[in-house]
């Protein structure tokens, strides 16, 4: 008994040890690394010179402009995301047959297959001045900007990002039993009544869901803003493509990842423990 | 019985010639029916034969293709199911996992317009709870709850609306066989208490015959009979209806005498029975397919040649088991020439010298009266 328990324990830690060692290099090695960077100082030709010094974090202020941005689009993106996603996934789930459901919902992953750099390419010129704006103006409304705006990474955002709302917010509805939906009608709820007091909270664990890798995701974002914000509306990501790669100052840039880290903490602890306080249903995960 | 009161005739539930297609599936199939208010109404049949599409056309899930459905005189066709006085409980409850107990009782009256004032609703929910026997447990969640008790939460949950008519789906199916015994008892109660019509959907055939004032049997969409359980018991119109309510032995053959009182079949293996048509069977005439229908019951279980009365008809045979059940003996017969009879022989005349062992010849017999002859269908 006692050595079955025994190997049965060895057993745990040989299958844990993998994932264990992953975290151990790639994710808590470099973040080590990126906290020890940000203390120091930069070397002449660019790079990390070493020393102990508070100047960086002193510094944060001149990228104040990337972190109102991402702060700001972020949440905004997300929510966006969601104000489209939730329709489309809800028509998915409760009003498509049985026979159209799969190909739609490959539908929604099709774009996809292709990189997300090619298509925000694309989106540059349906954006860009021979895009909307022309036709716009063909019609008779002149004089309209669309890229290079706040609008324009807002666009991008929920184009590159709806598959990761749609989807979870699609499951969560679908595994919602449909009898729920007629008790609330039969006891005298209208449709409307129904989904605010049936609908809506039994898929909040897929909005979380969606909402959660959404949000991360976007802010560590730098694409979207680096072809459709031109170099008008950058995010952090931005920020730190620039200190690491052009002016390679990295400790600076190891400052602002450390910031950005710490802040992506704090946002999503506090949004988990919302999430959690208003949780609804049986134990469904988060995640 | 709760129909025996002063508005005994007062049709609550009314379906006029009422067809119900899916595509190109028929469901319910040219249905007419009334149910009185304050009866205990069941829909009995197997599954697929229409009953619980009928329930949801009542409660408004879906719509006749045809016909009309009216609910305390009114044609309810068009209306839907949350604007309609009826109340549904689930098969499986259909309790919300994210409320309390209190919340889902009480979610019903928070529906209306206006909404009734807090205090009102928190008492209304500790009164029903009362009433299902569940005090306290308000503040549960949900699946936290046994099934017995989840049930009781669905009852309450409809009854608090003081529907016309309480819709029942297969109530009981989730529940161990005690527990379902135990909440049949409760819901004749409760539906005594309340004083409303209840039409409830079962394939059980006990529960339907232990519950009800009035059965409405079905298949494949169609009403075969309906009737009172003593009626549908004593009198089946044919064999559809013999074999779901109870047990029943039945012994085919070909019409000979269809005139007199008591009409004859012959079986294959020659011997003659006789018995009486049930009323509101179809007539059948000679050369008929028809079958003799003998409850286990009525039938007499002796030593071979000892059978008292002339007039019984009498089969010798084998027996092939015996089944000790409490207060009966079920003895199943092979016979020589009609199949296998089953007896069930009462306590009381069973005693040590008749009593009877597998391998035993015996006789089988039943007298005329005990008989029906009815059709196939």
């Amino acid at each position: 008994m006692r050595e079955d328990r025994k190997s049965g324990r060895w057993l745990t830690a040989a299958l844990l040890a993998p994932t264990s060692l992953w975290f151990l290099v790639m994710l808590i090695f470099p973040l080590i690394v990126i906290l020890v960077f940000s203390f120091g100082e930069r070397a002449a030709v660019g790079g990390y010179a070493g020393g102990f010094t508070l100047e960086q974090y002193a510094n944060l202020p001149s990228r104040l402009k990337a972190f109102q941005n991402t702060l700001v689009i972020a949440p905004a993106g997300t929510l966006l995301s969601l104000l489209v996603a939730y329709p489309l996934a809800y028509f998915l789930a409760l009003r498509v047959g049985r026979q159209y459901k799969l190909i739609l919902l490959v539908l929604v992953i099709v774009p996809f297959w292709t990189s997300l750099l090619v298509r925000t390419y694309a989106w540059i010129f349906i954006l860009g001045g021979r895009g909307i704006p022309a036709l716009l103006e063909f019609i008779g409304i002149e004089g309209v900007r669309l890229i290079n705006t706040p609008g324009a990474v807002l666009i991008g955002i929920v184009y590159g990002y709806l598959p990761l709302m749609v989807f979870p917010i699609f499951v969560s509805l679908e595994k919602l039993d449909k009898t729920l939906l007629e008790a609330s009608s039969d006891l005298g709820g209208s449709p409307f009544k129904t989904f605010i007091q049936v609908t809506l909270p039994l898929s909040m664990p897929g909005i979380a869901t969606g909402c959660m890798l959404v949000f991360i995701l976007l802010m560590g974002e730098f694409l979207i803003p680096a072809f459709l914000g031109g170099g008008k509306v950058f995010f952090i990501g931005n920020a730190l493509v620039d200190l690491f790669l052009q002016s390679r100052n990295w400790p600076f840039g190891a400052a602002v990842s450390v910031t950005l880290v710490v802040i992506m903490l704090i946002t999503v602890s506090l949004y988990m423990r919302m999430t959690l306080r208003s949780k609804t249903g049986r134990d469904e995960s988060l995640m | 019985m709760a129909n025996s009161t002063s508005n005994s005739n007062e049709i609550d539930i009314e379906f006029r010639s009422v067809t119900k297609r899916f595509e190109d599936v028929v469901a319910v199939d040219n249905v007419s029916l009334k149910v009185e208010r304050g009866a205990f109404f069941s829909f009995l049949g197997p599954s697929g034969c229409g009953k619980t599409t009928s329930l949801r056309l009542i409660a408004g899930f879906d719509q006749p293709s045809e016909g009309d459905v009216y609910i305390g005189g009114k044609s309810v066709v068009g209306i839907p199911s949350h604007k309609r006085p009826v109340n549904m409980v689930f098969q499986q409850y259909a309790l919300f996992p994210h409320m309390d107990v209190a919340d889902n009782i009480g979610y019903g009256l928070r529906q209306r317009d206006p909404k009734p004032a807090r205090q009102e609703i928190l008492k209304r929910v500790d009164q029903t709870l009362e009433m299902v026997r569940l005090s306290g447990y308000g503040k549960r969640r949900v699946w936290e709850l046994s099934g017995g008790q989840q049930q009781r939460v669905a009852l309450a949950r409809a009854l608090i609306n003081h529907p016309t008519c309480l819709l029942l789906d297969e109530p009981l199916a989730a529940l161990d066989r005690k527990l379902r015994r135990e909440m049949q008892i409760e819901l004749q109660t409760l539906q005594r208490e309340v004083g409303i019509t209840f039409i409830l959907v079962t394939h059980d055939q006990e529960e339907a015959l232990s519950m009800s004032d009035r059965i409405c049997i079905m298949r494949e969409g169609q009403i075969i009979q309906s009737g009172s359980p003593r009626e549908l018991y004593d009198e089946p119109i044919n064999r559809y209806v013999a074999d779901f309510v109870g047990k029943t032995n039945f012994i085919d053959g070909d019409v000979v005498d269809a005139i007199g009182p008591l009409v004859s079949i012959k079986s294959e293996s020659g011997q003659v029975f006789s018995g009486s048509q049930p009323p509101g069977a179809p007539p059948i005439a000679n050369g008929n397919k028809a079958c003799v229908a003998v409850r286990p019951e009525m039938i007499t279980i002796t030593n071979i040649g000892e059978t008292s009365n002339a007039t019984n008809i009498t089969i010798n045979g084998q027996v092939v088991n015996r089944i000790f059940l409490g207060e009966h003996t079920e003895y199943l017969v092979a016979t020589e020439g009609c199949g296998e009879v089953m007896v069930l022989s009462p306590k009381s005349i069973e005693s040590a010298n008749r009593s009877f062992e597998p391998g035993d010849h015996v006789s089988v017999s039943w007298g005329p009266e005990a008989a029906l002859i009815i059709g196939d269908t």
